[in-house]
């Protein structure tokens, strides 16, 4: 083959490539609307694609029959799509300028989706704004802007298995009130293959105790880290002390991959848990009988932890208009409670939190930490040093707690600064 | 010649012609991603939109110099995941071409019985899904499940596998007095000291026990697919060499180094190189089984890599550092094929002296070798 062939040949190829590259470029998503601007409206009837985490079948029927009447009323369709790895599609949908409408969007990943320009910050569309819980909406504002509404919440609460609660001889007189008495039921709920306790062994269940004794993560405005305190060392210290007393246990160390199975399997007479534990329970360990009780109190008081979804809407969108009206239609009472009641969550709307109290009146512990529960740590950038924590807090058992806050903050203030 | 070149240029057209589907192909779906990933490696694109739109802007070497030079979680993460995958290729890939090996000679016997339903045992974990394999693995493994329980018939209380980050390394160094075992501190001249913002002492950590099942299952399902390579190299060899060596009185085990081993060497080539890069690249056991926990002790540069983009949207860091491992595969590569390079007889290394004896080439066939006649 003669040298020239080859030359026109590789030019042809490399120019077969930058083809192609242009072709994966030239799509026409351009986004330079940023995240505020709201594309016209589509004219006529159009399809939403409102992308879901879901626990089952039963949550995608649920939210398909909650969108009926909106359906029926506005004439648009809406496309329920059940995310297998709701992060990863999403991401590639981002990447791709196509990503669903409407999407989940957890207080974990909000900071990132927000910073990068994927969501349409559409909060102040909302005439419900005010009957929101103030630290949801909080959770949910990035930069000033108050993105998206949120779905529903959950907090933790003390989960106890109420047959093994009785068989120790413990009445509703010994539900603890203070780390001391959950030191000691642990205790007496030990034996053989059961432990008293089983918690999680990240930040989100461990991180309870350091809100117990007072501390957190960050300030309240999230501008600085405040992990390296005495406040969060006696939290972790009491975790730790549990763990070494013998009544507490991390869920692998029962061979469980979470509290809530921990107790379902009779593995854990209690353990700290959400409102999503309901669900998991019907379904995976019927026969199990529990109750939730608020947690019990540390050095300064009751403290617990929220968890939240919102309503994502796609900066790239081009139904926005529809999917806004989507969102507000979810966001009223009915339809609000209908899920909560569904999925086991509580409804976001403070209107709304009677109707639930109503449904579920064994299920107060849950709402009452509503009053004082701290959400997520949403800062950009701050999901892999939350991580990292988890991490340590995996040693907590043996390690220094003293070292892993200081870990945290130096690693958190690399982040804020 | 000048009447040769246009039946030449034609032949040639055809010939372009013949490969373009796989050019095409290849450019498509293996070129092209890679040329693009690279431009996000020096890229600030965001995961928002197209990675060649107008608003992505070239940032040079930037994410390169954050992950390797600056100081923070994601350069520790980095070369924690790199000392994890070091340890574990330094595991697998001898165990696994040694166990091949091994196991293709049984199977080569001509008197072994139920020849084909062994190979196709071996080879079964090699052709099962990677995901099938390690959920079984996870019951295996379990604090609960069948591997302790098997222990402890022995009297050994087995490890929670999948949740003790201890370094095996670490453990053992404990044993001699060096450190203070898994969970205590390391001697100061050794934790003082930080490369890559991990220090000397957790370099040395070894393996996690968690990585050791993953290192267990790997080794299980790869062994099968390499023993297949060495059993069609093992069946390539004439049998008159051995017969030759037979008369020359060789021993067993003098046949087995003087013949089938140097005969072996494309072979032991192919199933070297295809395990280094298999094991540096190592994802779908980590992404199903561990997540890199515990304790970060399971994490690998490619499962690091898809974390640190899909999921924090760091997609510059995340690239780059795909770059790098594909840089420290090139290297492990290049001085693997260096020491099993074909050296002179004069060398008196141990592949060298192996490489003077006569050697069956594979047959030739003169006309295939012959270009076209002008």
């Amino acid at each position: 083959m003669s040298r020239k062939t080859t030359t026109a040949a590789v030019a042809a190829c490399l120019t077969g490539v930058l083809a192609l590259a242009a072709c994966g470029g030239g799509g026409g998503f351009d986004n330079s609307g940023g995240s505020g601007a709201t594309q016209p409206p589509a004219s006529g009837p159009v399809t939403i694609t409102f992308m879901i985490t879901s626990n089952g079948p039963a949550d995608v029927k649920l939210q398909q029959d909650t969108v009926k009447a909106w359906e029926t009323k506005t004439g648009n369709k809406v496309q329920v799509v059940a995310a297998s790895d709701i992060n990863q599609q999403l991401t590639q949908g981002f990447a791709a300028g196509s990503p669903p409408d409407v999407f989940f969007t957890d207080a974990n990943v909000f900071p990132t989706y927000a910073k990068a320009g994927n969501m349409l910050a559409y909060g102040d569309q909302l005439d419900m704004k005010s009957d929101f819980y103030d630290g949801l909406v909080k959770t949910f504002t990035y930069d000033n802007k108050f993105y998206c509404a949120p779905k529903d919440f959950s907090t933790l609460a003390l989960i106890v298995n109420t047959d093994l609660w009785t068989k120790a001889g413990l009445t509703d007189a010994d539900v603890p009130k203070t780390w001391a008495d959950l030191e000691t039921v642990a205790k007496k709920l030990t034996t053989g293959g059961v432990k008293g306790l089983v918690i999680g062994d990240t930040r989100d269940r461990i991180g309870a105790f350091m809100k117990q004794a007072g501390g957190w993560i960050t300030n309240a405005d999230q501008t600085q880290m405040t992990a390296d305190t005495p406040e969060n060392l006696a939290g972790l210290q009491e975790v730790q002390k549990l763990l070494a007393s013998g009544s507490t246990a991390y869920p692998k160390g029962v061979d469980s991959g979470w509290g809530g199975e921990a107790i379902g399997k009779g593995k854990a007479a209690m353990t700290i848990e959400g409102n999503w534990i309901k669900g998991a329970v019907k379904n995976d360990f019927p026969d199990l009988k529990w109750k939730a009780f608020e947690l019990p109190e540390g050095p300064k008081g009751k403290g617990t932890l929220s968890f939240t979804q919102c309503y994502g809407v796609a900066s790239a969108s081009k139904n926005q208009a529809a999917a806004v009206d989507l969102v507000k239609y979810l966001s009223t009472a009915e339809p609000a409670l209908a899920l909560a009641k569904g999925l086991g969550v509580m409804p976001s709307l403070k209107s709304a939190g009677d109707g639930y109290k109503a449904a579920f009146p064994d299920e107060a512990a849950f709402l009452a930490g509503a009053e004082y529960a701290q959400g997520p740590v949403t800062v950009a950038g701050m999901d892999p040093v939350l991580k990292d924590f988890d991490t340590q807090l995996q040693g907590l058992p043996g390690a220094d707690p003293k070292a892993m806050l200081a870990r945290l903050q130096k690693n958190g203030d690399a982040v804020l600064k | 010649m000048r009447r040769g070149g246009s039946a030449r240029a034609s032949e040639t057209r055809s010939g372009w012609l013949f490969v373009s589907p796989v050019i095409i192909v290849l450019g498509l779906f293996l070129v092209a991603p890679i040329v693009i990933a690279f431009w996000v490696s020096v890229s600030d694109w965001n995961g928002r939109g197209s990675p060649l739109s107008s608003g992505v802007s070239f940032v040079g070497a930037d994410n390169y110099r954050q992950l390797l030079t600056e100081d923070s979680l994601t350069r520790s993460d980095f070369a924690t995941s790199l000392r994890n995958n070091f340890y574990y290729v330094l595991i697998v890939v001898p165990i696994q071409t040694v166990l091949a090996l091994a196991l293709a000679l049984l199977l080569n016997q001509r008197r072994l019985k139920g020849l084909s339903f062994f190979r196709t045992s071996y080879y079964f974990p090699s052709v099962t899904s990677s995901v099938a394999i390690a959920s079984v693995f996870l019951f295996l493994f379990a604090g609960g499940g069948s591997v302790n329980a098997l222990l402890g018939i022995f009297g050994i209380d087995g490890p929670q596998w999948f949740a003790d980050p201890r370094g095996v390394l670490h453990i053992m160094l404990g044993w001699v007095g060096i450190g203070g075992g898994a969970d205590g501190a390391g001697p100061a001249a050794l934790t003082s000291r930080d490369f890559l913002g991990l220090t000397w002492w957790d370099w040395l950590s070894g393996p996690s026990v968690a990585m050791l099942t993953i290192i267990a299952l790997v080794i299980w399902v790869s062994a099968g697919g390499y023993m297949l390579l060495f059993l069609a190299g093992l069946q390539n060899i004439s049998a008159d060499v051995y017969e030759a060596a037979s008369i020359d009185g060789a021993s067993r085990w003098r046949t087995m180094r003087s013949i089938t081993i140097p005969l072996l060497r494309p072979t032991l080539f192919t199933v070297l190189t295809l395990g280094l890069i298999g094991t540096w690249q190592v994802f779908d056991q980590v992404y199903i089984m561990s997540k890199g926990n515990p304790g970060k002790t399971t994490l690998t540069p490619a499962f690091l890599s898809y974390d640190q983009s899909i999921n924090n949207g760091q997609w510059g860091s995340g690239t780059a550092m795909s770059f790098v491992l594909f840089g420290i595969i090139i290297v492990f590569t290049a001085i693997q094929s260096l020491v099993l390079r074909d050296r002179d007889a004069s060398t008196r290394g141990f592949f060298g002296r192996l490489r003077s004896q006569p050697i069956a080439a594979p047959p030739q066939h003169p006309t295939s070798t012959t270009g076209p006649t002008t």
